[in-house]
């Protein structure tokens, strides 16, 4: 990539100019004028609204207190509240273990249906299937495996492996586990794909010429595959990572957040507190104190990760 | 960051998007050439495979064990077969509703954001202007910013545009989610049509909009159909949007349906097994159906290195 990229020449510039100026300026703008107004209405709009209503006192149950509340929310999150550090732990927790396990996982996977062998067009369609299934479902599906009368378990208990017991999502011992394997289940394609994809890319010669020089798979995988996926990775971790924070559709369907709040995420409490506990004032502030930590850990990420450094 | 990849990819095919080169190798000859290299004993391909398979199916056999078993069985085959689950709660418990709301959304979304993403992403692909870089911004930031922590305000606009308990508020927020990723797949698509094709239609005489839809259209239909797809199975599959904007229960669309099920207060598994296999059937058929082009698509559209 980075060689290829070098060896690039810019595209001749000139030549286009002279193109454009034929066309009318406006037809780019007319283009993208829907896209930009639908996203500056439902995106950009609801953003800024989210930083205004977290100065407000904003509750529909208790309208006679609505008003402007200066920082109150903010003080209230970092002083009083007894539920955020701990929903803000688990949301790490969540997100590191799903991401790690799902990098780990999916990389596997796409190195194996890259190969060339009979039946990879079935097997690629089958093991990337669960993508295309949703939280709520990914929920329905392991609730069906996780209930402790008729359920997986059971059959294991029946064949003499383990024992008959309570549903391991209501034992806050086993419930991030179960859950965390609900959500690999369908999370681990996303990444064996985008890996995929990346893979296809790879010049076979640099495997060849490596083969030449007596490099074992091995070699080539940590010299020649890895450095290729590098920028993939990167994306598809961090875009993975925001995902996992954000998103709620299985834990609040799988678990509800409990039992006793131990898989209550960040953005889980926000709903909790906007949806049913009508308090759109402080689910706003949650939100905002979320959007900081999401933006600023993405920040240390590519930071860190040094993406896309070594290519311009 | 997709930003630099989809430079980065310009960079290295200078000669694709203005035409003046061979266009790169297709990956199905790239397929080819990987045979040559194959050597993985089979064993380590087939037994991780084999056990990721189980991993995968047997989840999903589990769901249609329980939606076709009849209620009481422990059997794990699935026979005898019974249809109750399925009559049940595609008539008594509305999936019959949800399964049309879903599909109405799902078509809508669909149309929607290729429209708007086509639009966008050409003039992305072959234009030049002032404002392209921020709207690039805009386009990568958007992707950080969470729906579900967009609720509240979302719930508000659509309040004063009376759209709450309308299957078009779904529909807006689900296209707006899905604009930004498909714009810039869509202008990876079109940047790998060269320009050339489109100047020879402009110098036969066809206007810009006749060359774009004789002569590019066609040649982006897997892209299209990736993309489309890709949001069809998204509105499908999400549930807060439908769950916030929607309190009539006609309204509602399968994932709710199936997070009633959930909620029940004691689960009728089989109800909730054939429930998941109505809503599972329609994605996993489409799934199967593109995930192909998918791989290419999000290998020419946006982590091509």
């Amino acid at each position: 990539m980075a060689q290829s990229a070098a060896v690039a020449t810019p595209p001749p510039k000139g030549k286009a100019s002279k193109r454009r100026s034929a066309t009318p300026r406006r037809l780019p703008y007319l283009l993208i004028a829907p896209a930009g107004l639908l996203m500056l209405g439902f995106i950009a709009y609801p953003v800024i609204s989210v930083f205004y209503y977290s100065l407000q006192n904003y509750n529909v149950t208790k309208p006679w207190r609505n008003g402007f509340a200066g920082f109150d929310n903010f003080i209230k999150i970092f002083t009083e509240d007894e539920l955020f550090w701990p929903s803000l732990g688990f949301s790490a927790q969540w997100v590191i273990v799903q991401v790690t396990l799902q990098l780990a996982l999916g990389l596997a996977l796409a190195l194996i249906v890259n190969q060339t062998f009979i039946g990879r067009g079935i097997s690629r369609a089958m093991v990337f299937s669960p993508w295309a299934v949703s939280g709520v479902l990914t929920s329905t599906i392991w609730i069906l495996l996780y209930n402790s009368s008729t359920g997986f378990s059971r059959y294991l208990a029946d064949a003499g492996i383990g024992e008959y017991g309570t549903s391991v999502l209501s034992d806050t011992g086993t419930v991030f586990w179960a859950a965390t394997v609900a959500e690999l289940w369908r999370g681990v394609p996303f990444f064996a794909i985008l890996i995929l994809a990346d893979l296809q890319s790879v010049s076979k010669e640099l495997y060849e010429a490596a083969s030449v020089d007596g490099a074992g798979r091995m070699r080539q995988f940590f010299h020649i595959t890895l450095p290729h996926l590098r920028d993939a990775i990167i994306l598809a971790t961090l875009l993975r990572g925001v995902w996992e924070f954000n998103n709620v559709d299985l834990l609040y369907t799988l678990t509800g957040g409990g039992p006793a709040g131990e898989t209550t995420t960040l953005p889980l409490y926000v709903a909790n507190t906007g949806i049913e506990g009508h308090d759109f004032g402080y689910a706003s502030a949650l939100t905002t104190v979320a959007f900081v930590i999401l933006l600023f850990c993405s920040i240390v990420y590519l930071r860190l990760s040094k993406f896309g450094g070594d290519n311009k | 960051m997709t930003a630099a990849l989809v430079e980065k990819k310009d960079a290295r095919t200078p000669g694709t998007s203005r035409g003046n080169s061979t266009p790169p190798p297709s990956s199905h000859r790239r397929t080819k050439r990987e045979r040559a290299f194959d050597d993985v004993p089979r064993w380590q391909i087939y037994l991780p495979l084999g056990i990721y398979l189980l991993f995968t199916l047997i989840p999903f056999y589990w769901m249609f064990l329980f939606a076709v078993r009849p209620a009481g069985s422990t059997s794990l085959v699935p026979w005898p077969m019974t249809g109750a689950h399925f009559s049940k709660v595609w008539n008594e418990r509305s999936f019959a509703v949800f399964f049309q709301n879903s599909m109405l959304v799902g078509v809508a979304t669909l149309i929607a954001t290729t429209l708007v993403a086509l639009a966008g992403g050409y003039a992305l692909a072959r234009f030049n202007f002032k404002i392209k870089g921020a709207f690039m911004l805009a386009l990568l930031c958007s992707q950080f910013i969470p729906g579900a922590l967009m609720l509240v305000p979302l719930f508000e606009i659509f309040k004063n545009l009376q759209m709450i308990n309308s299957l078009g508020s779904v529909v807006i927020a689900e296209t707006v989610f899905q604009l930004p990723l498909s714009i810039i797949l869509i202008s990876g698509f079109i940047k790998n049509v060269p320009i050339s094709l489109e100047e020879a239609a402009w110098v036969d005489g066809c206007s810009r909009f006749k060359a774009f839809r004789t002569v590019v259209l066609p040649l982006l239909r897997p892209g299209l159909i990736a993309v489309g797809s890709f949001a069809f199975v998204h509105s499908w599959n999400h549930f807060l949007f439908a769950l916030m904007f929607l309190s009539e229960q006609d309204k509602q669309t399968i994932p709710v349906g199936l997070n009633t099920l959930i909620g029940a207060d004691s689960v009728d598994l089989g109800a909730l097994a054939a429930g998941g296999v109505i809503a599972a059937v329609p994605v996993v058929i489409v799934f199967a159906f593109i995930q192909k082009w998918l791989i290419t698509g999000f290998s020419a559209g946006a982590v091509k290195g």
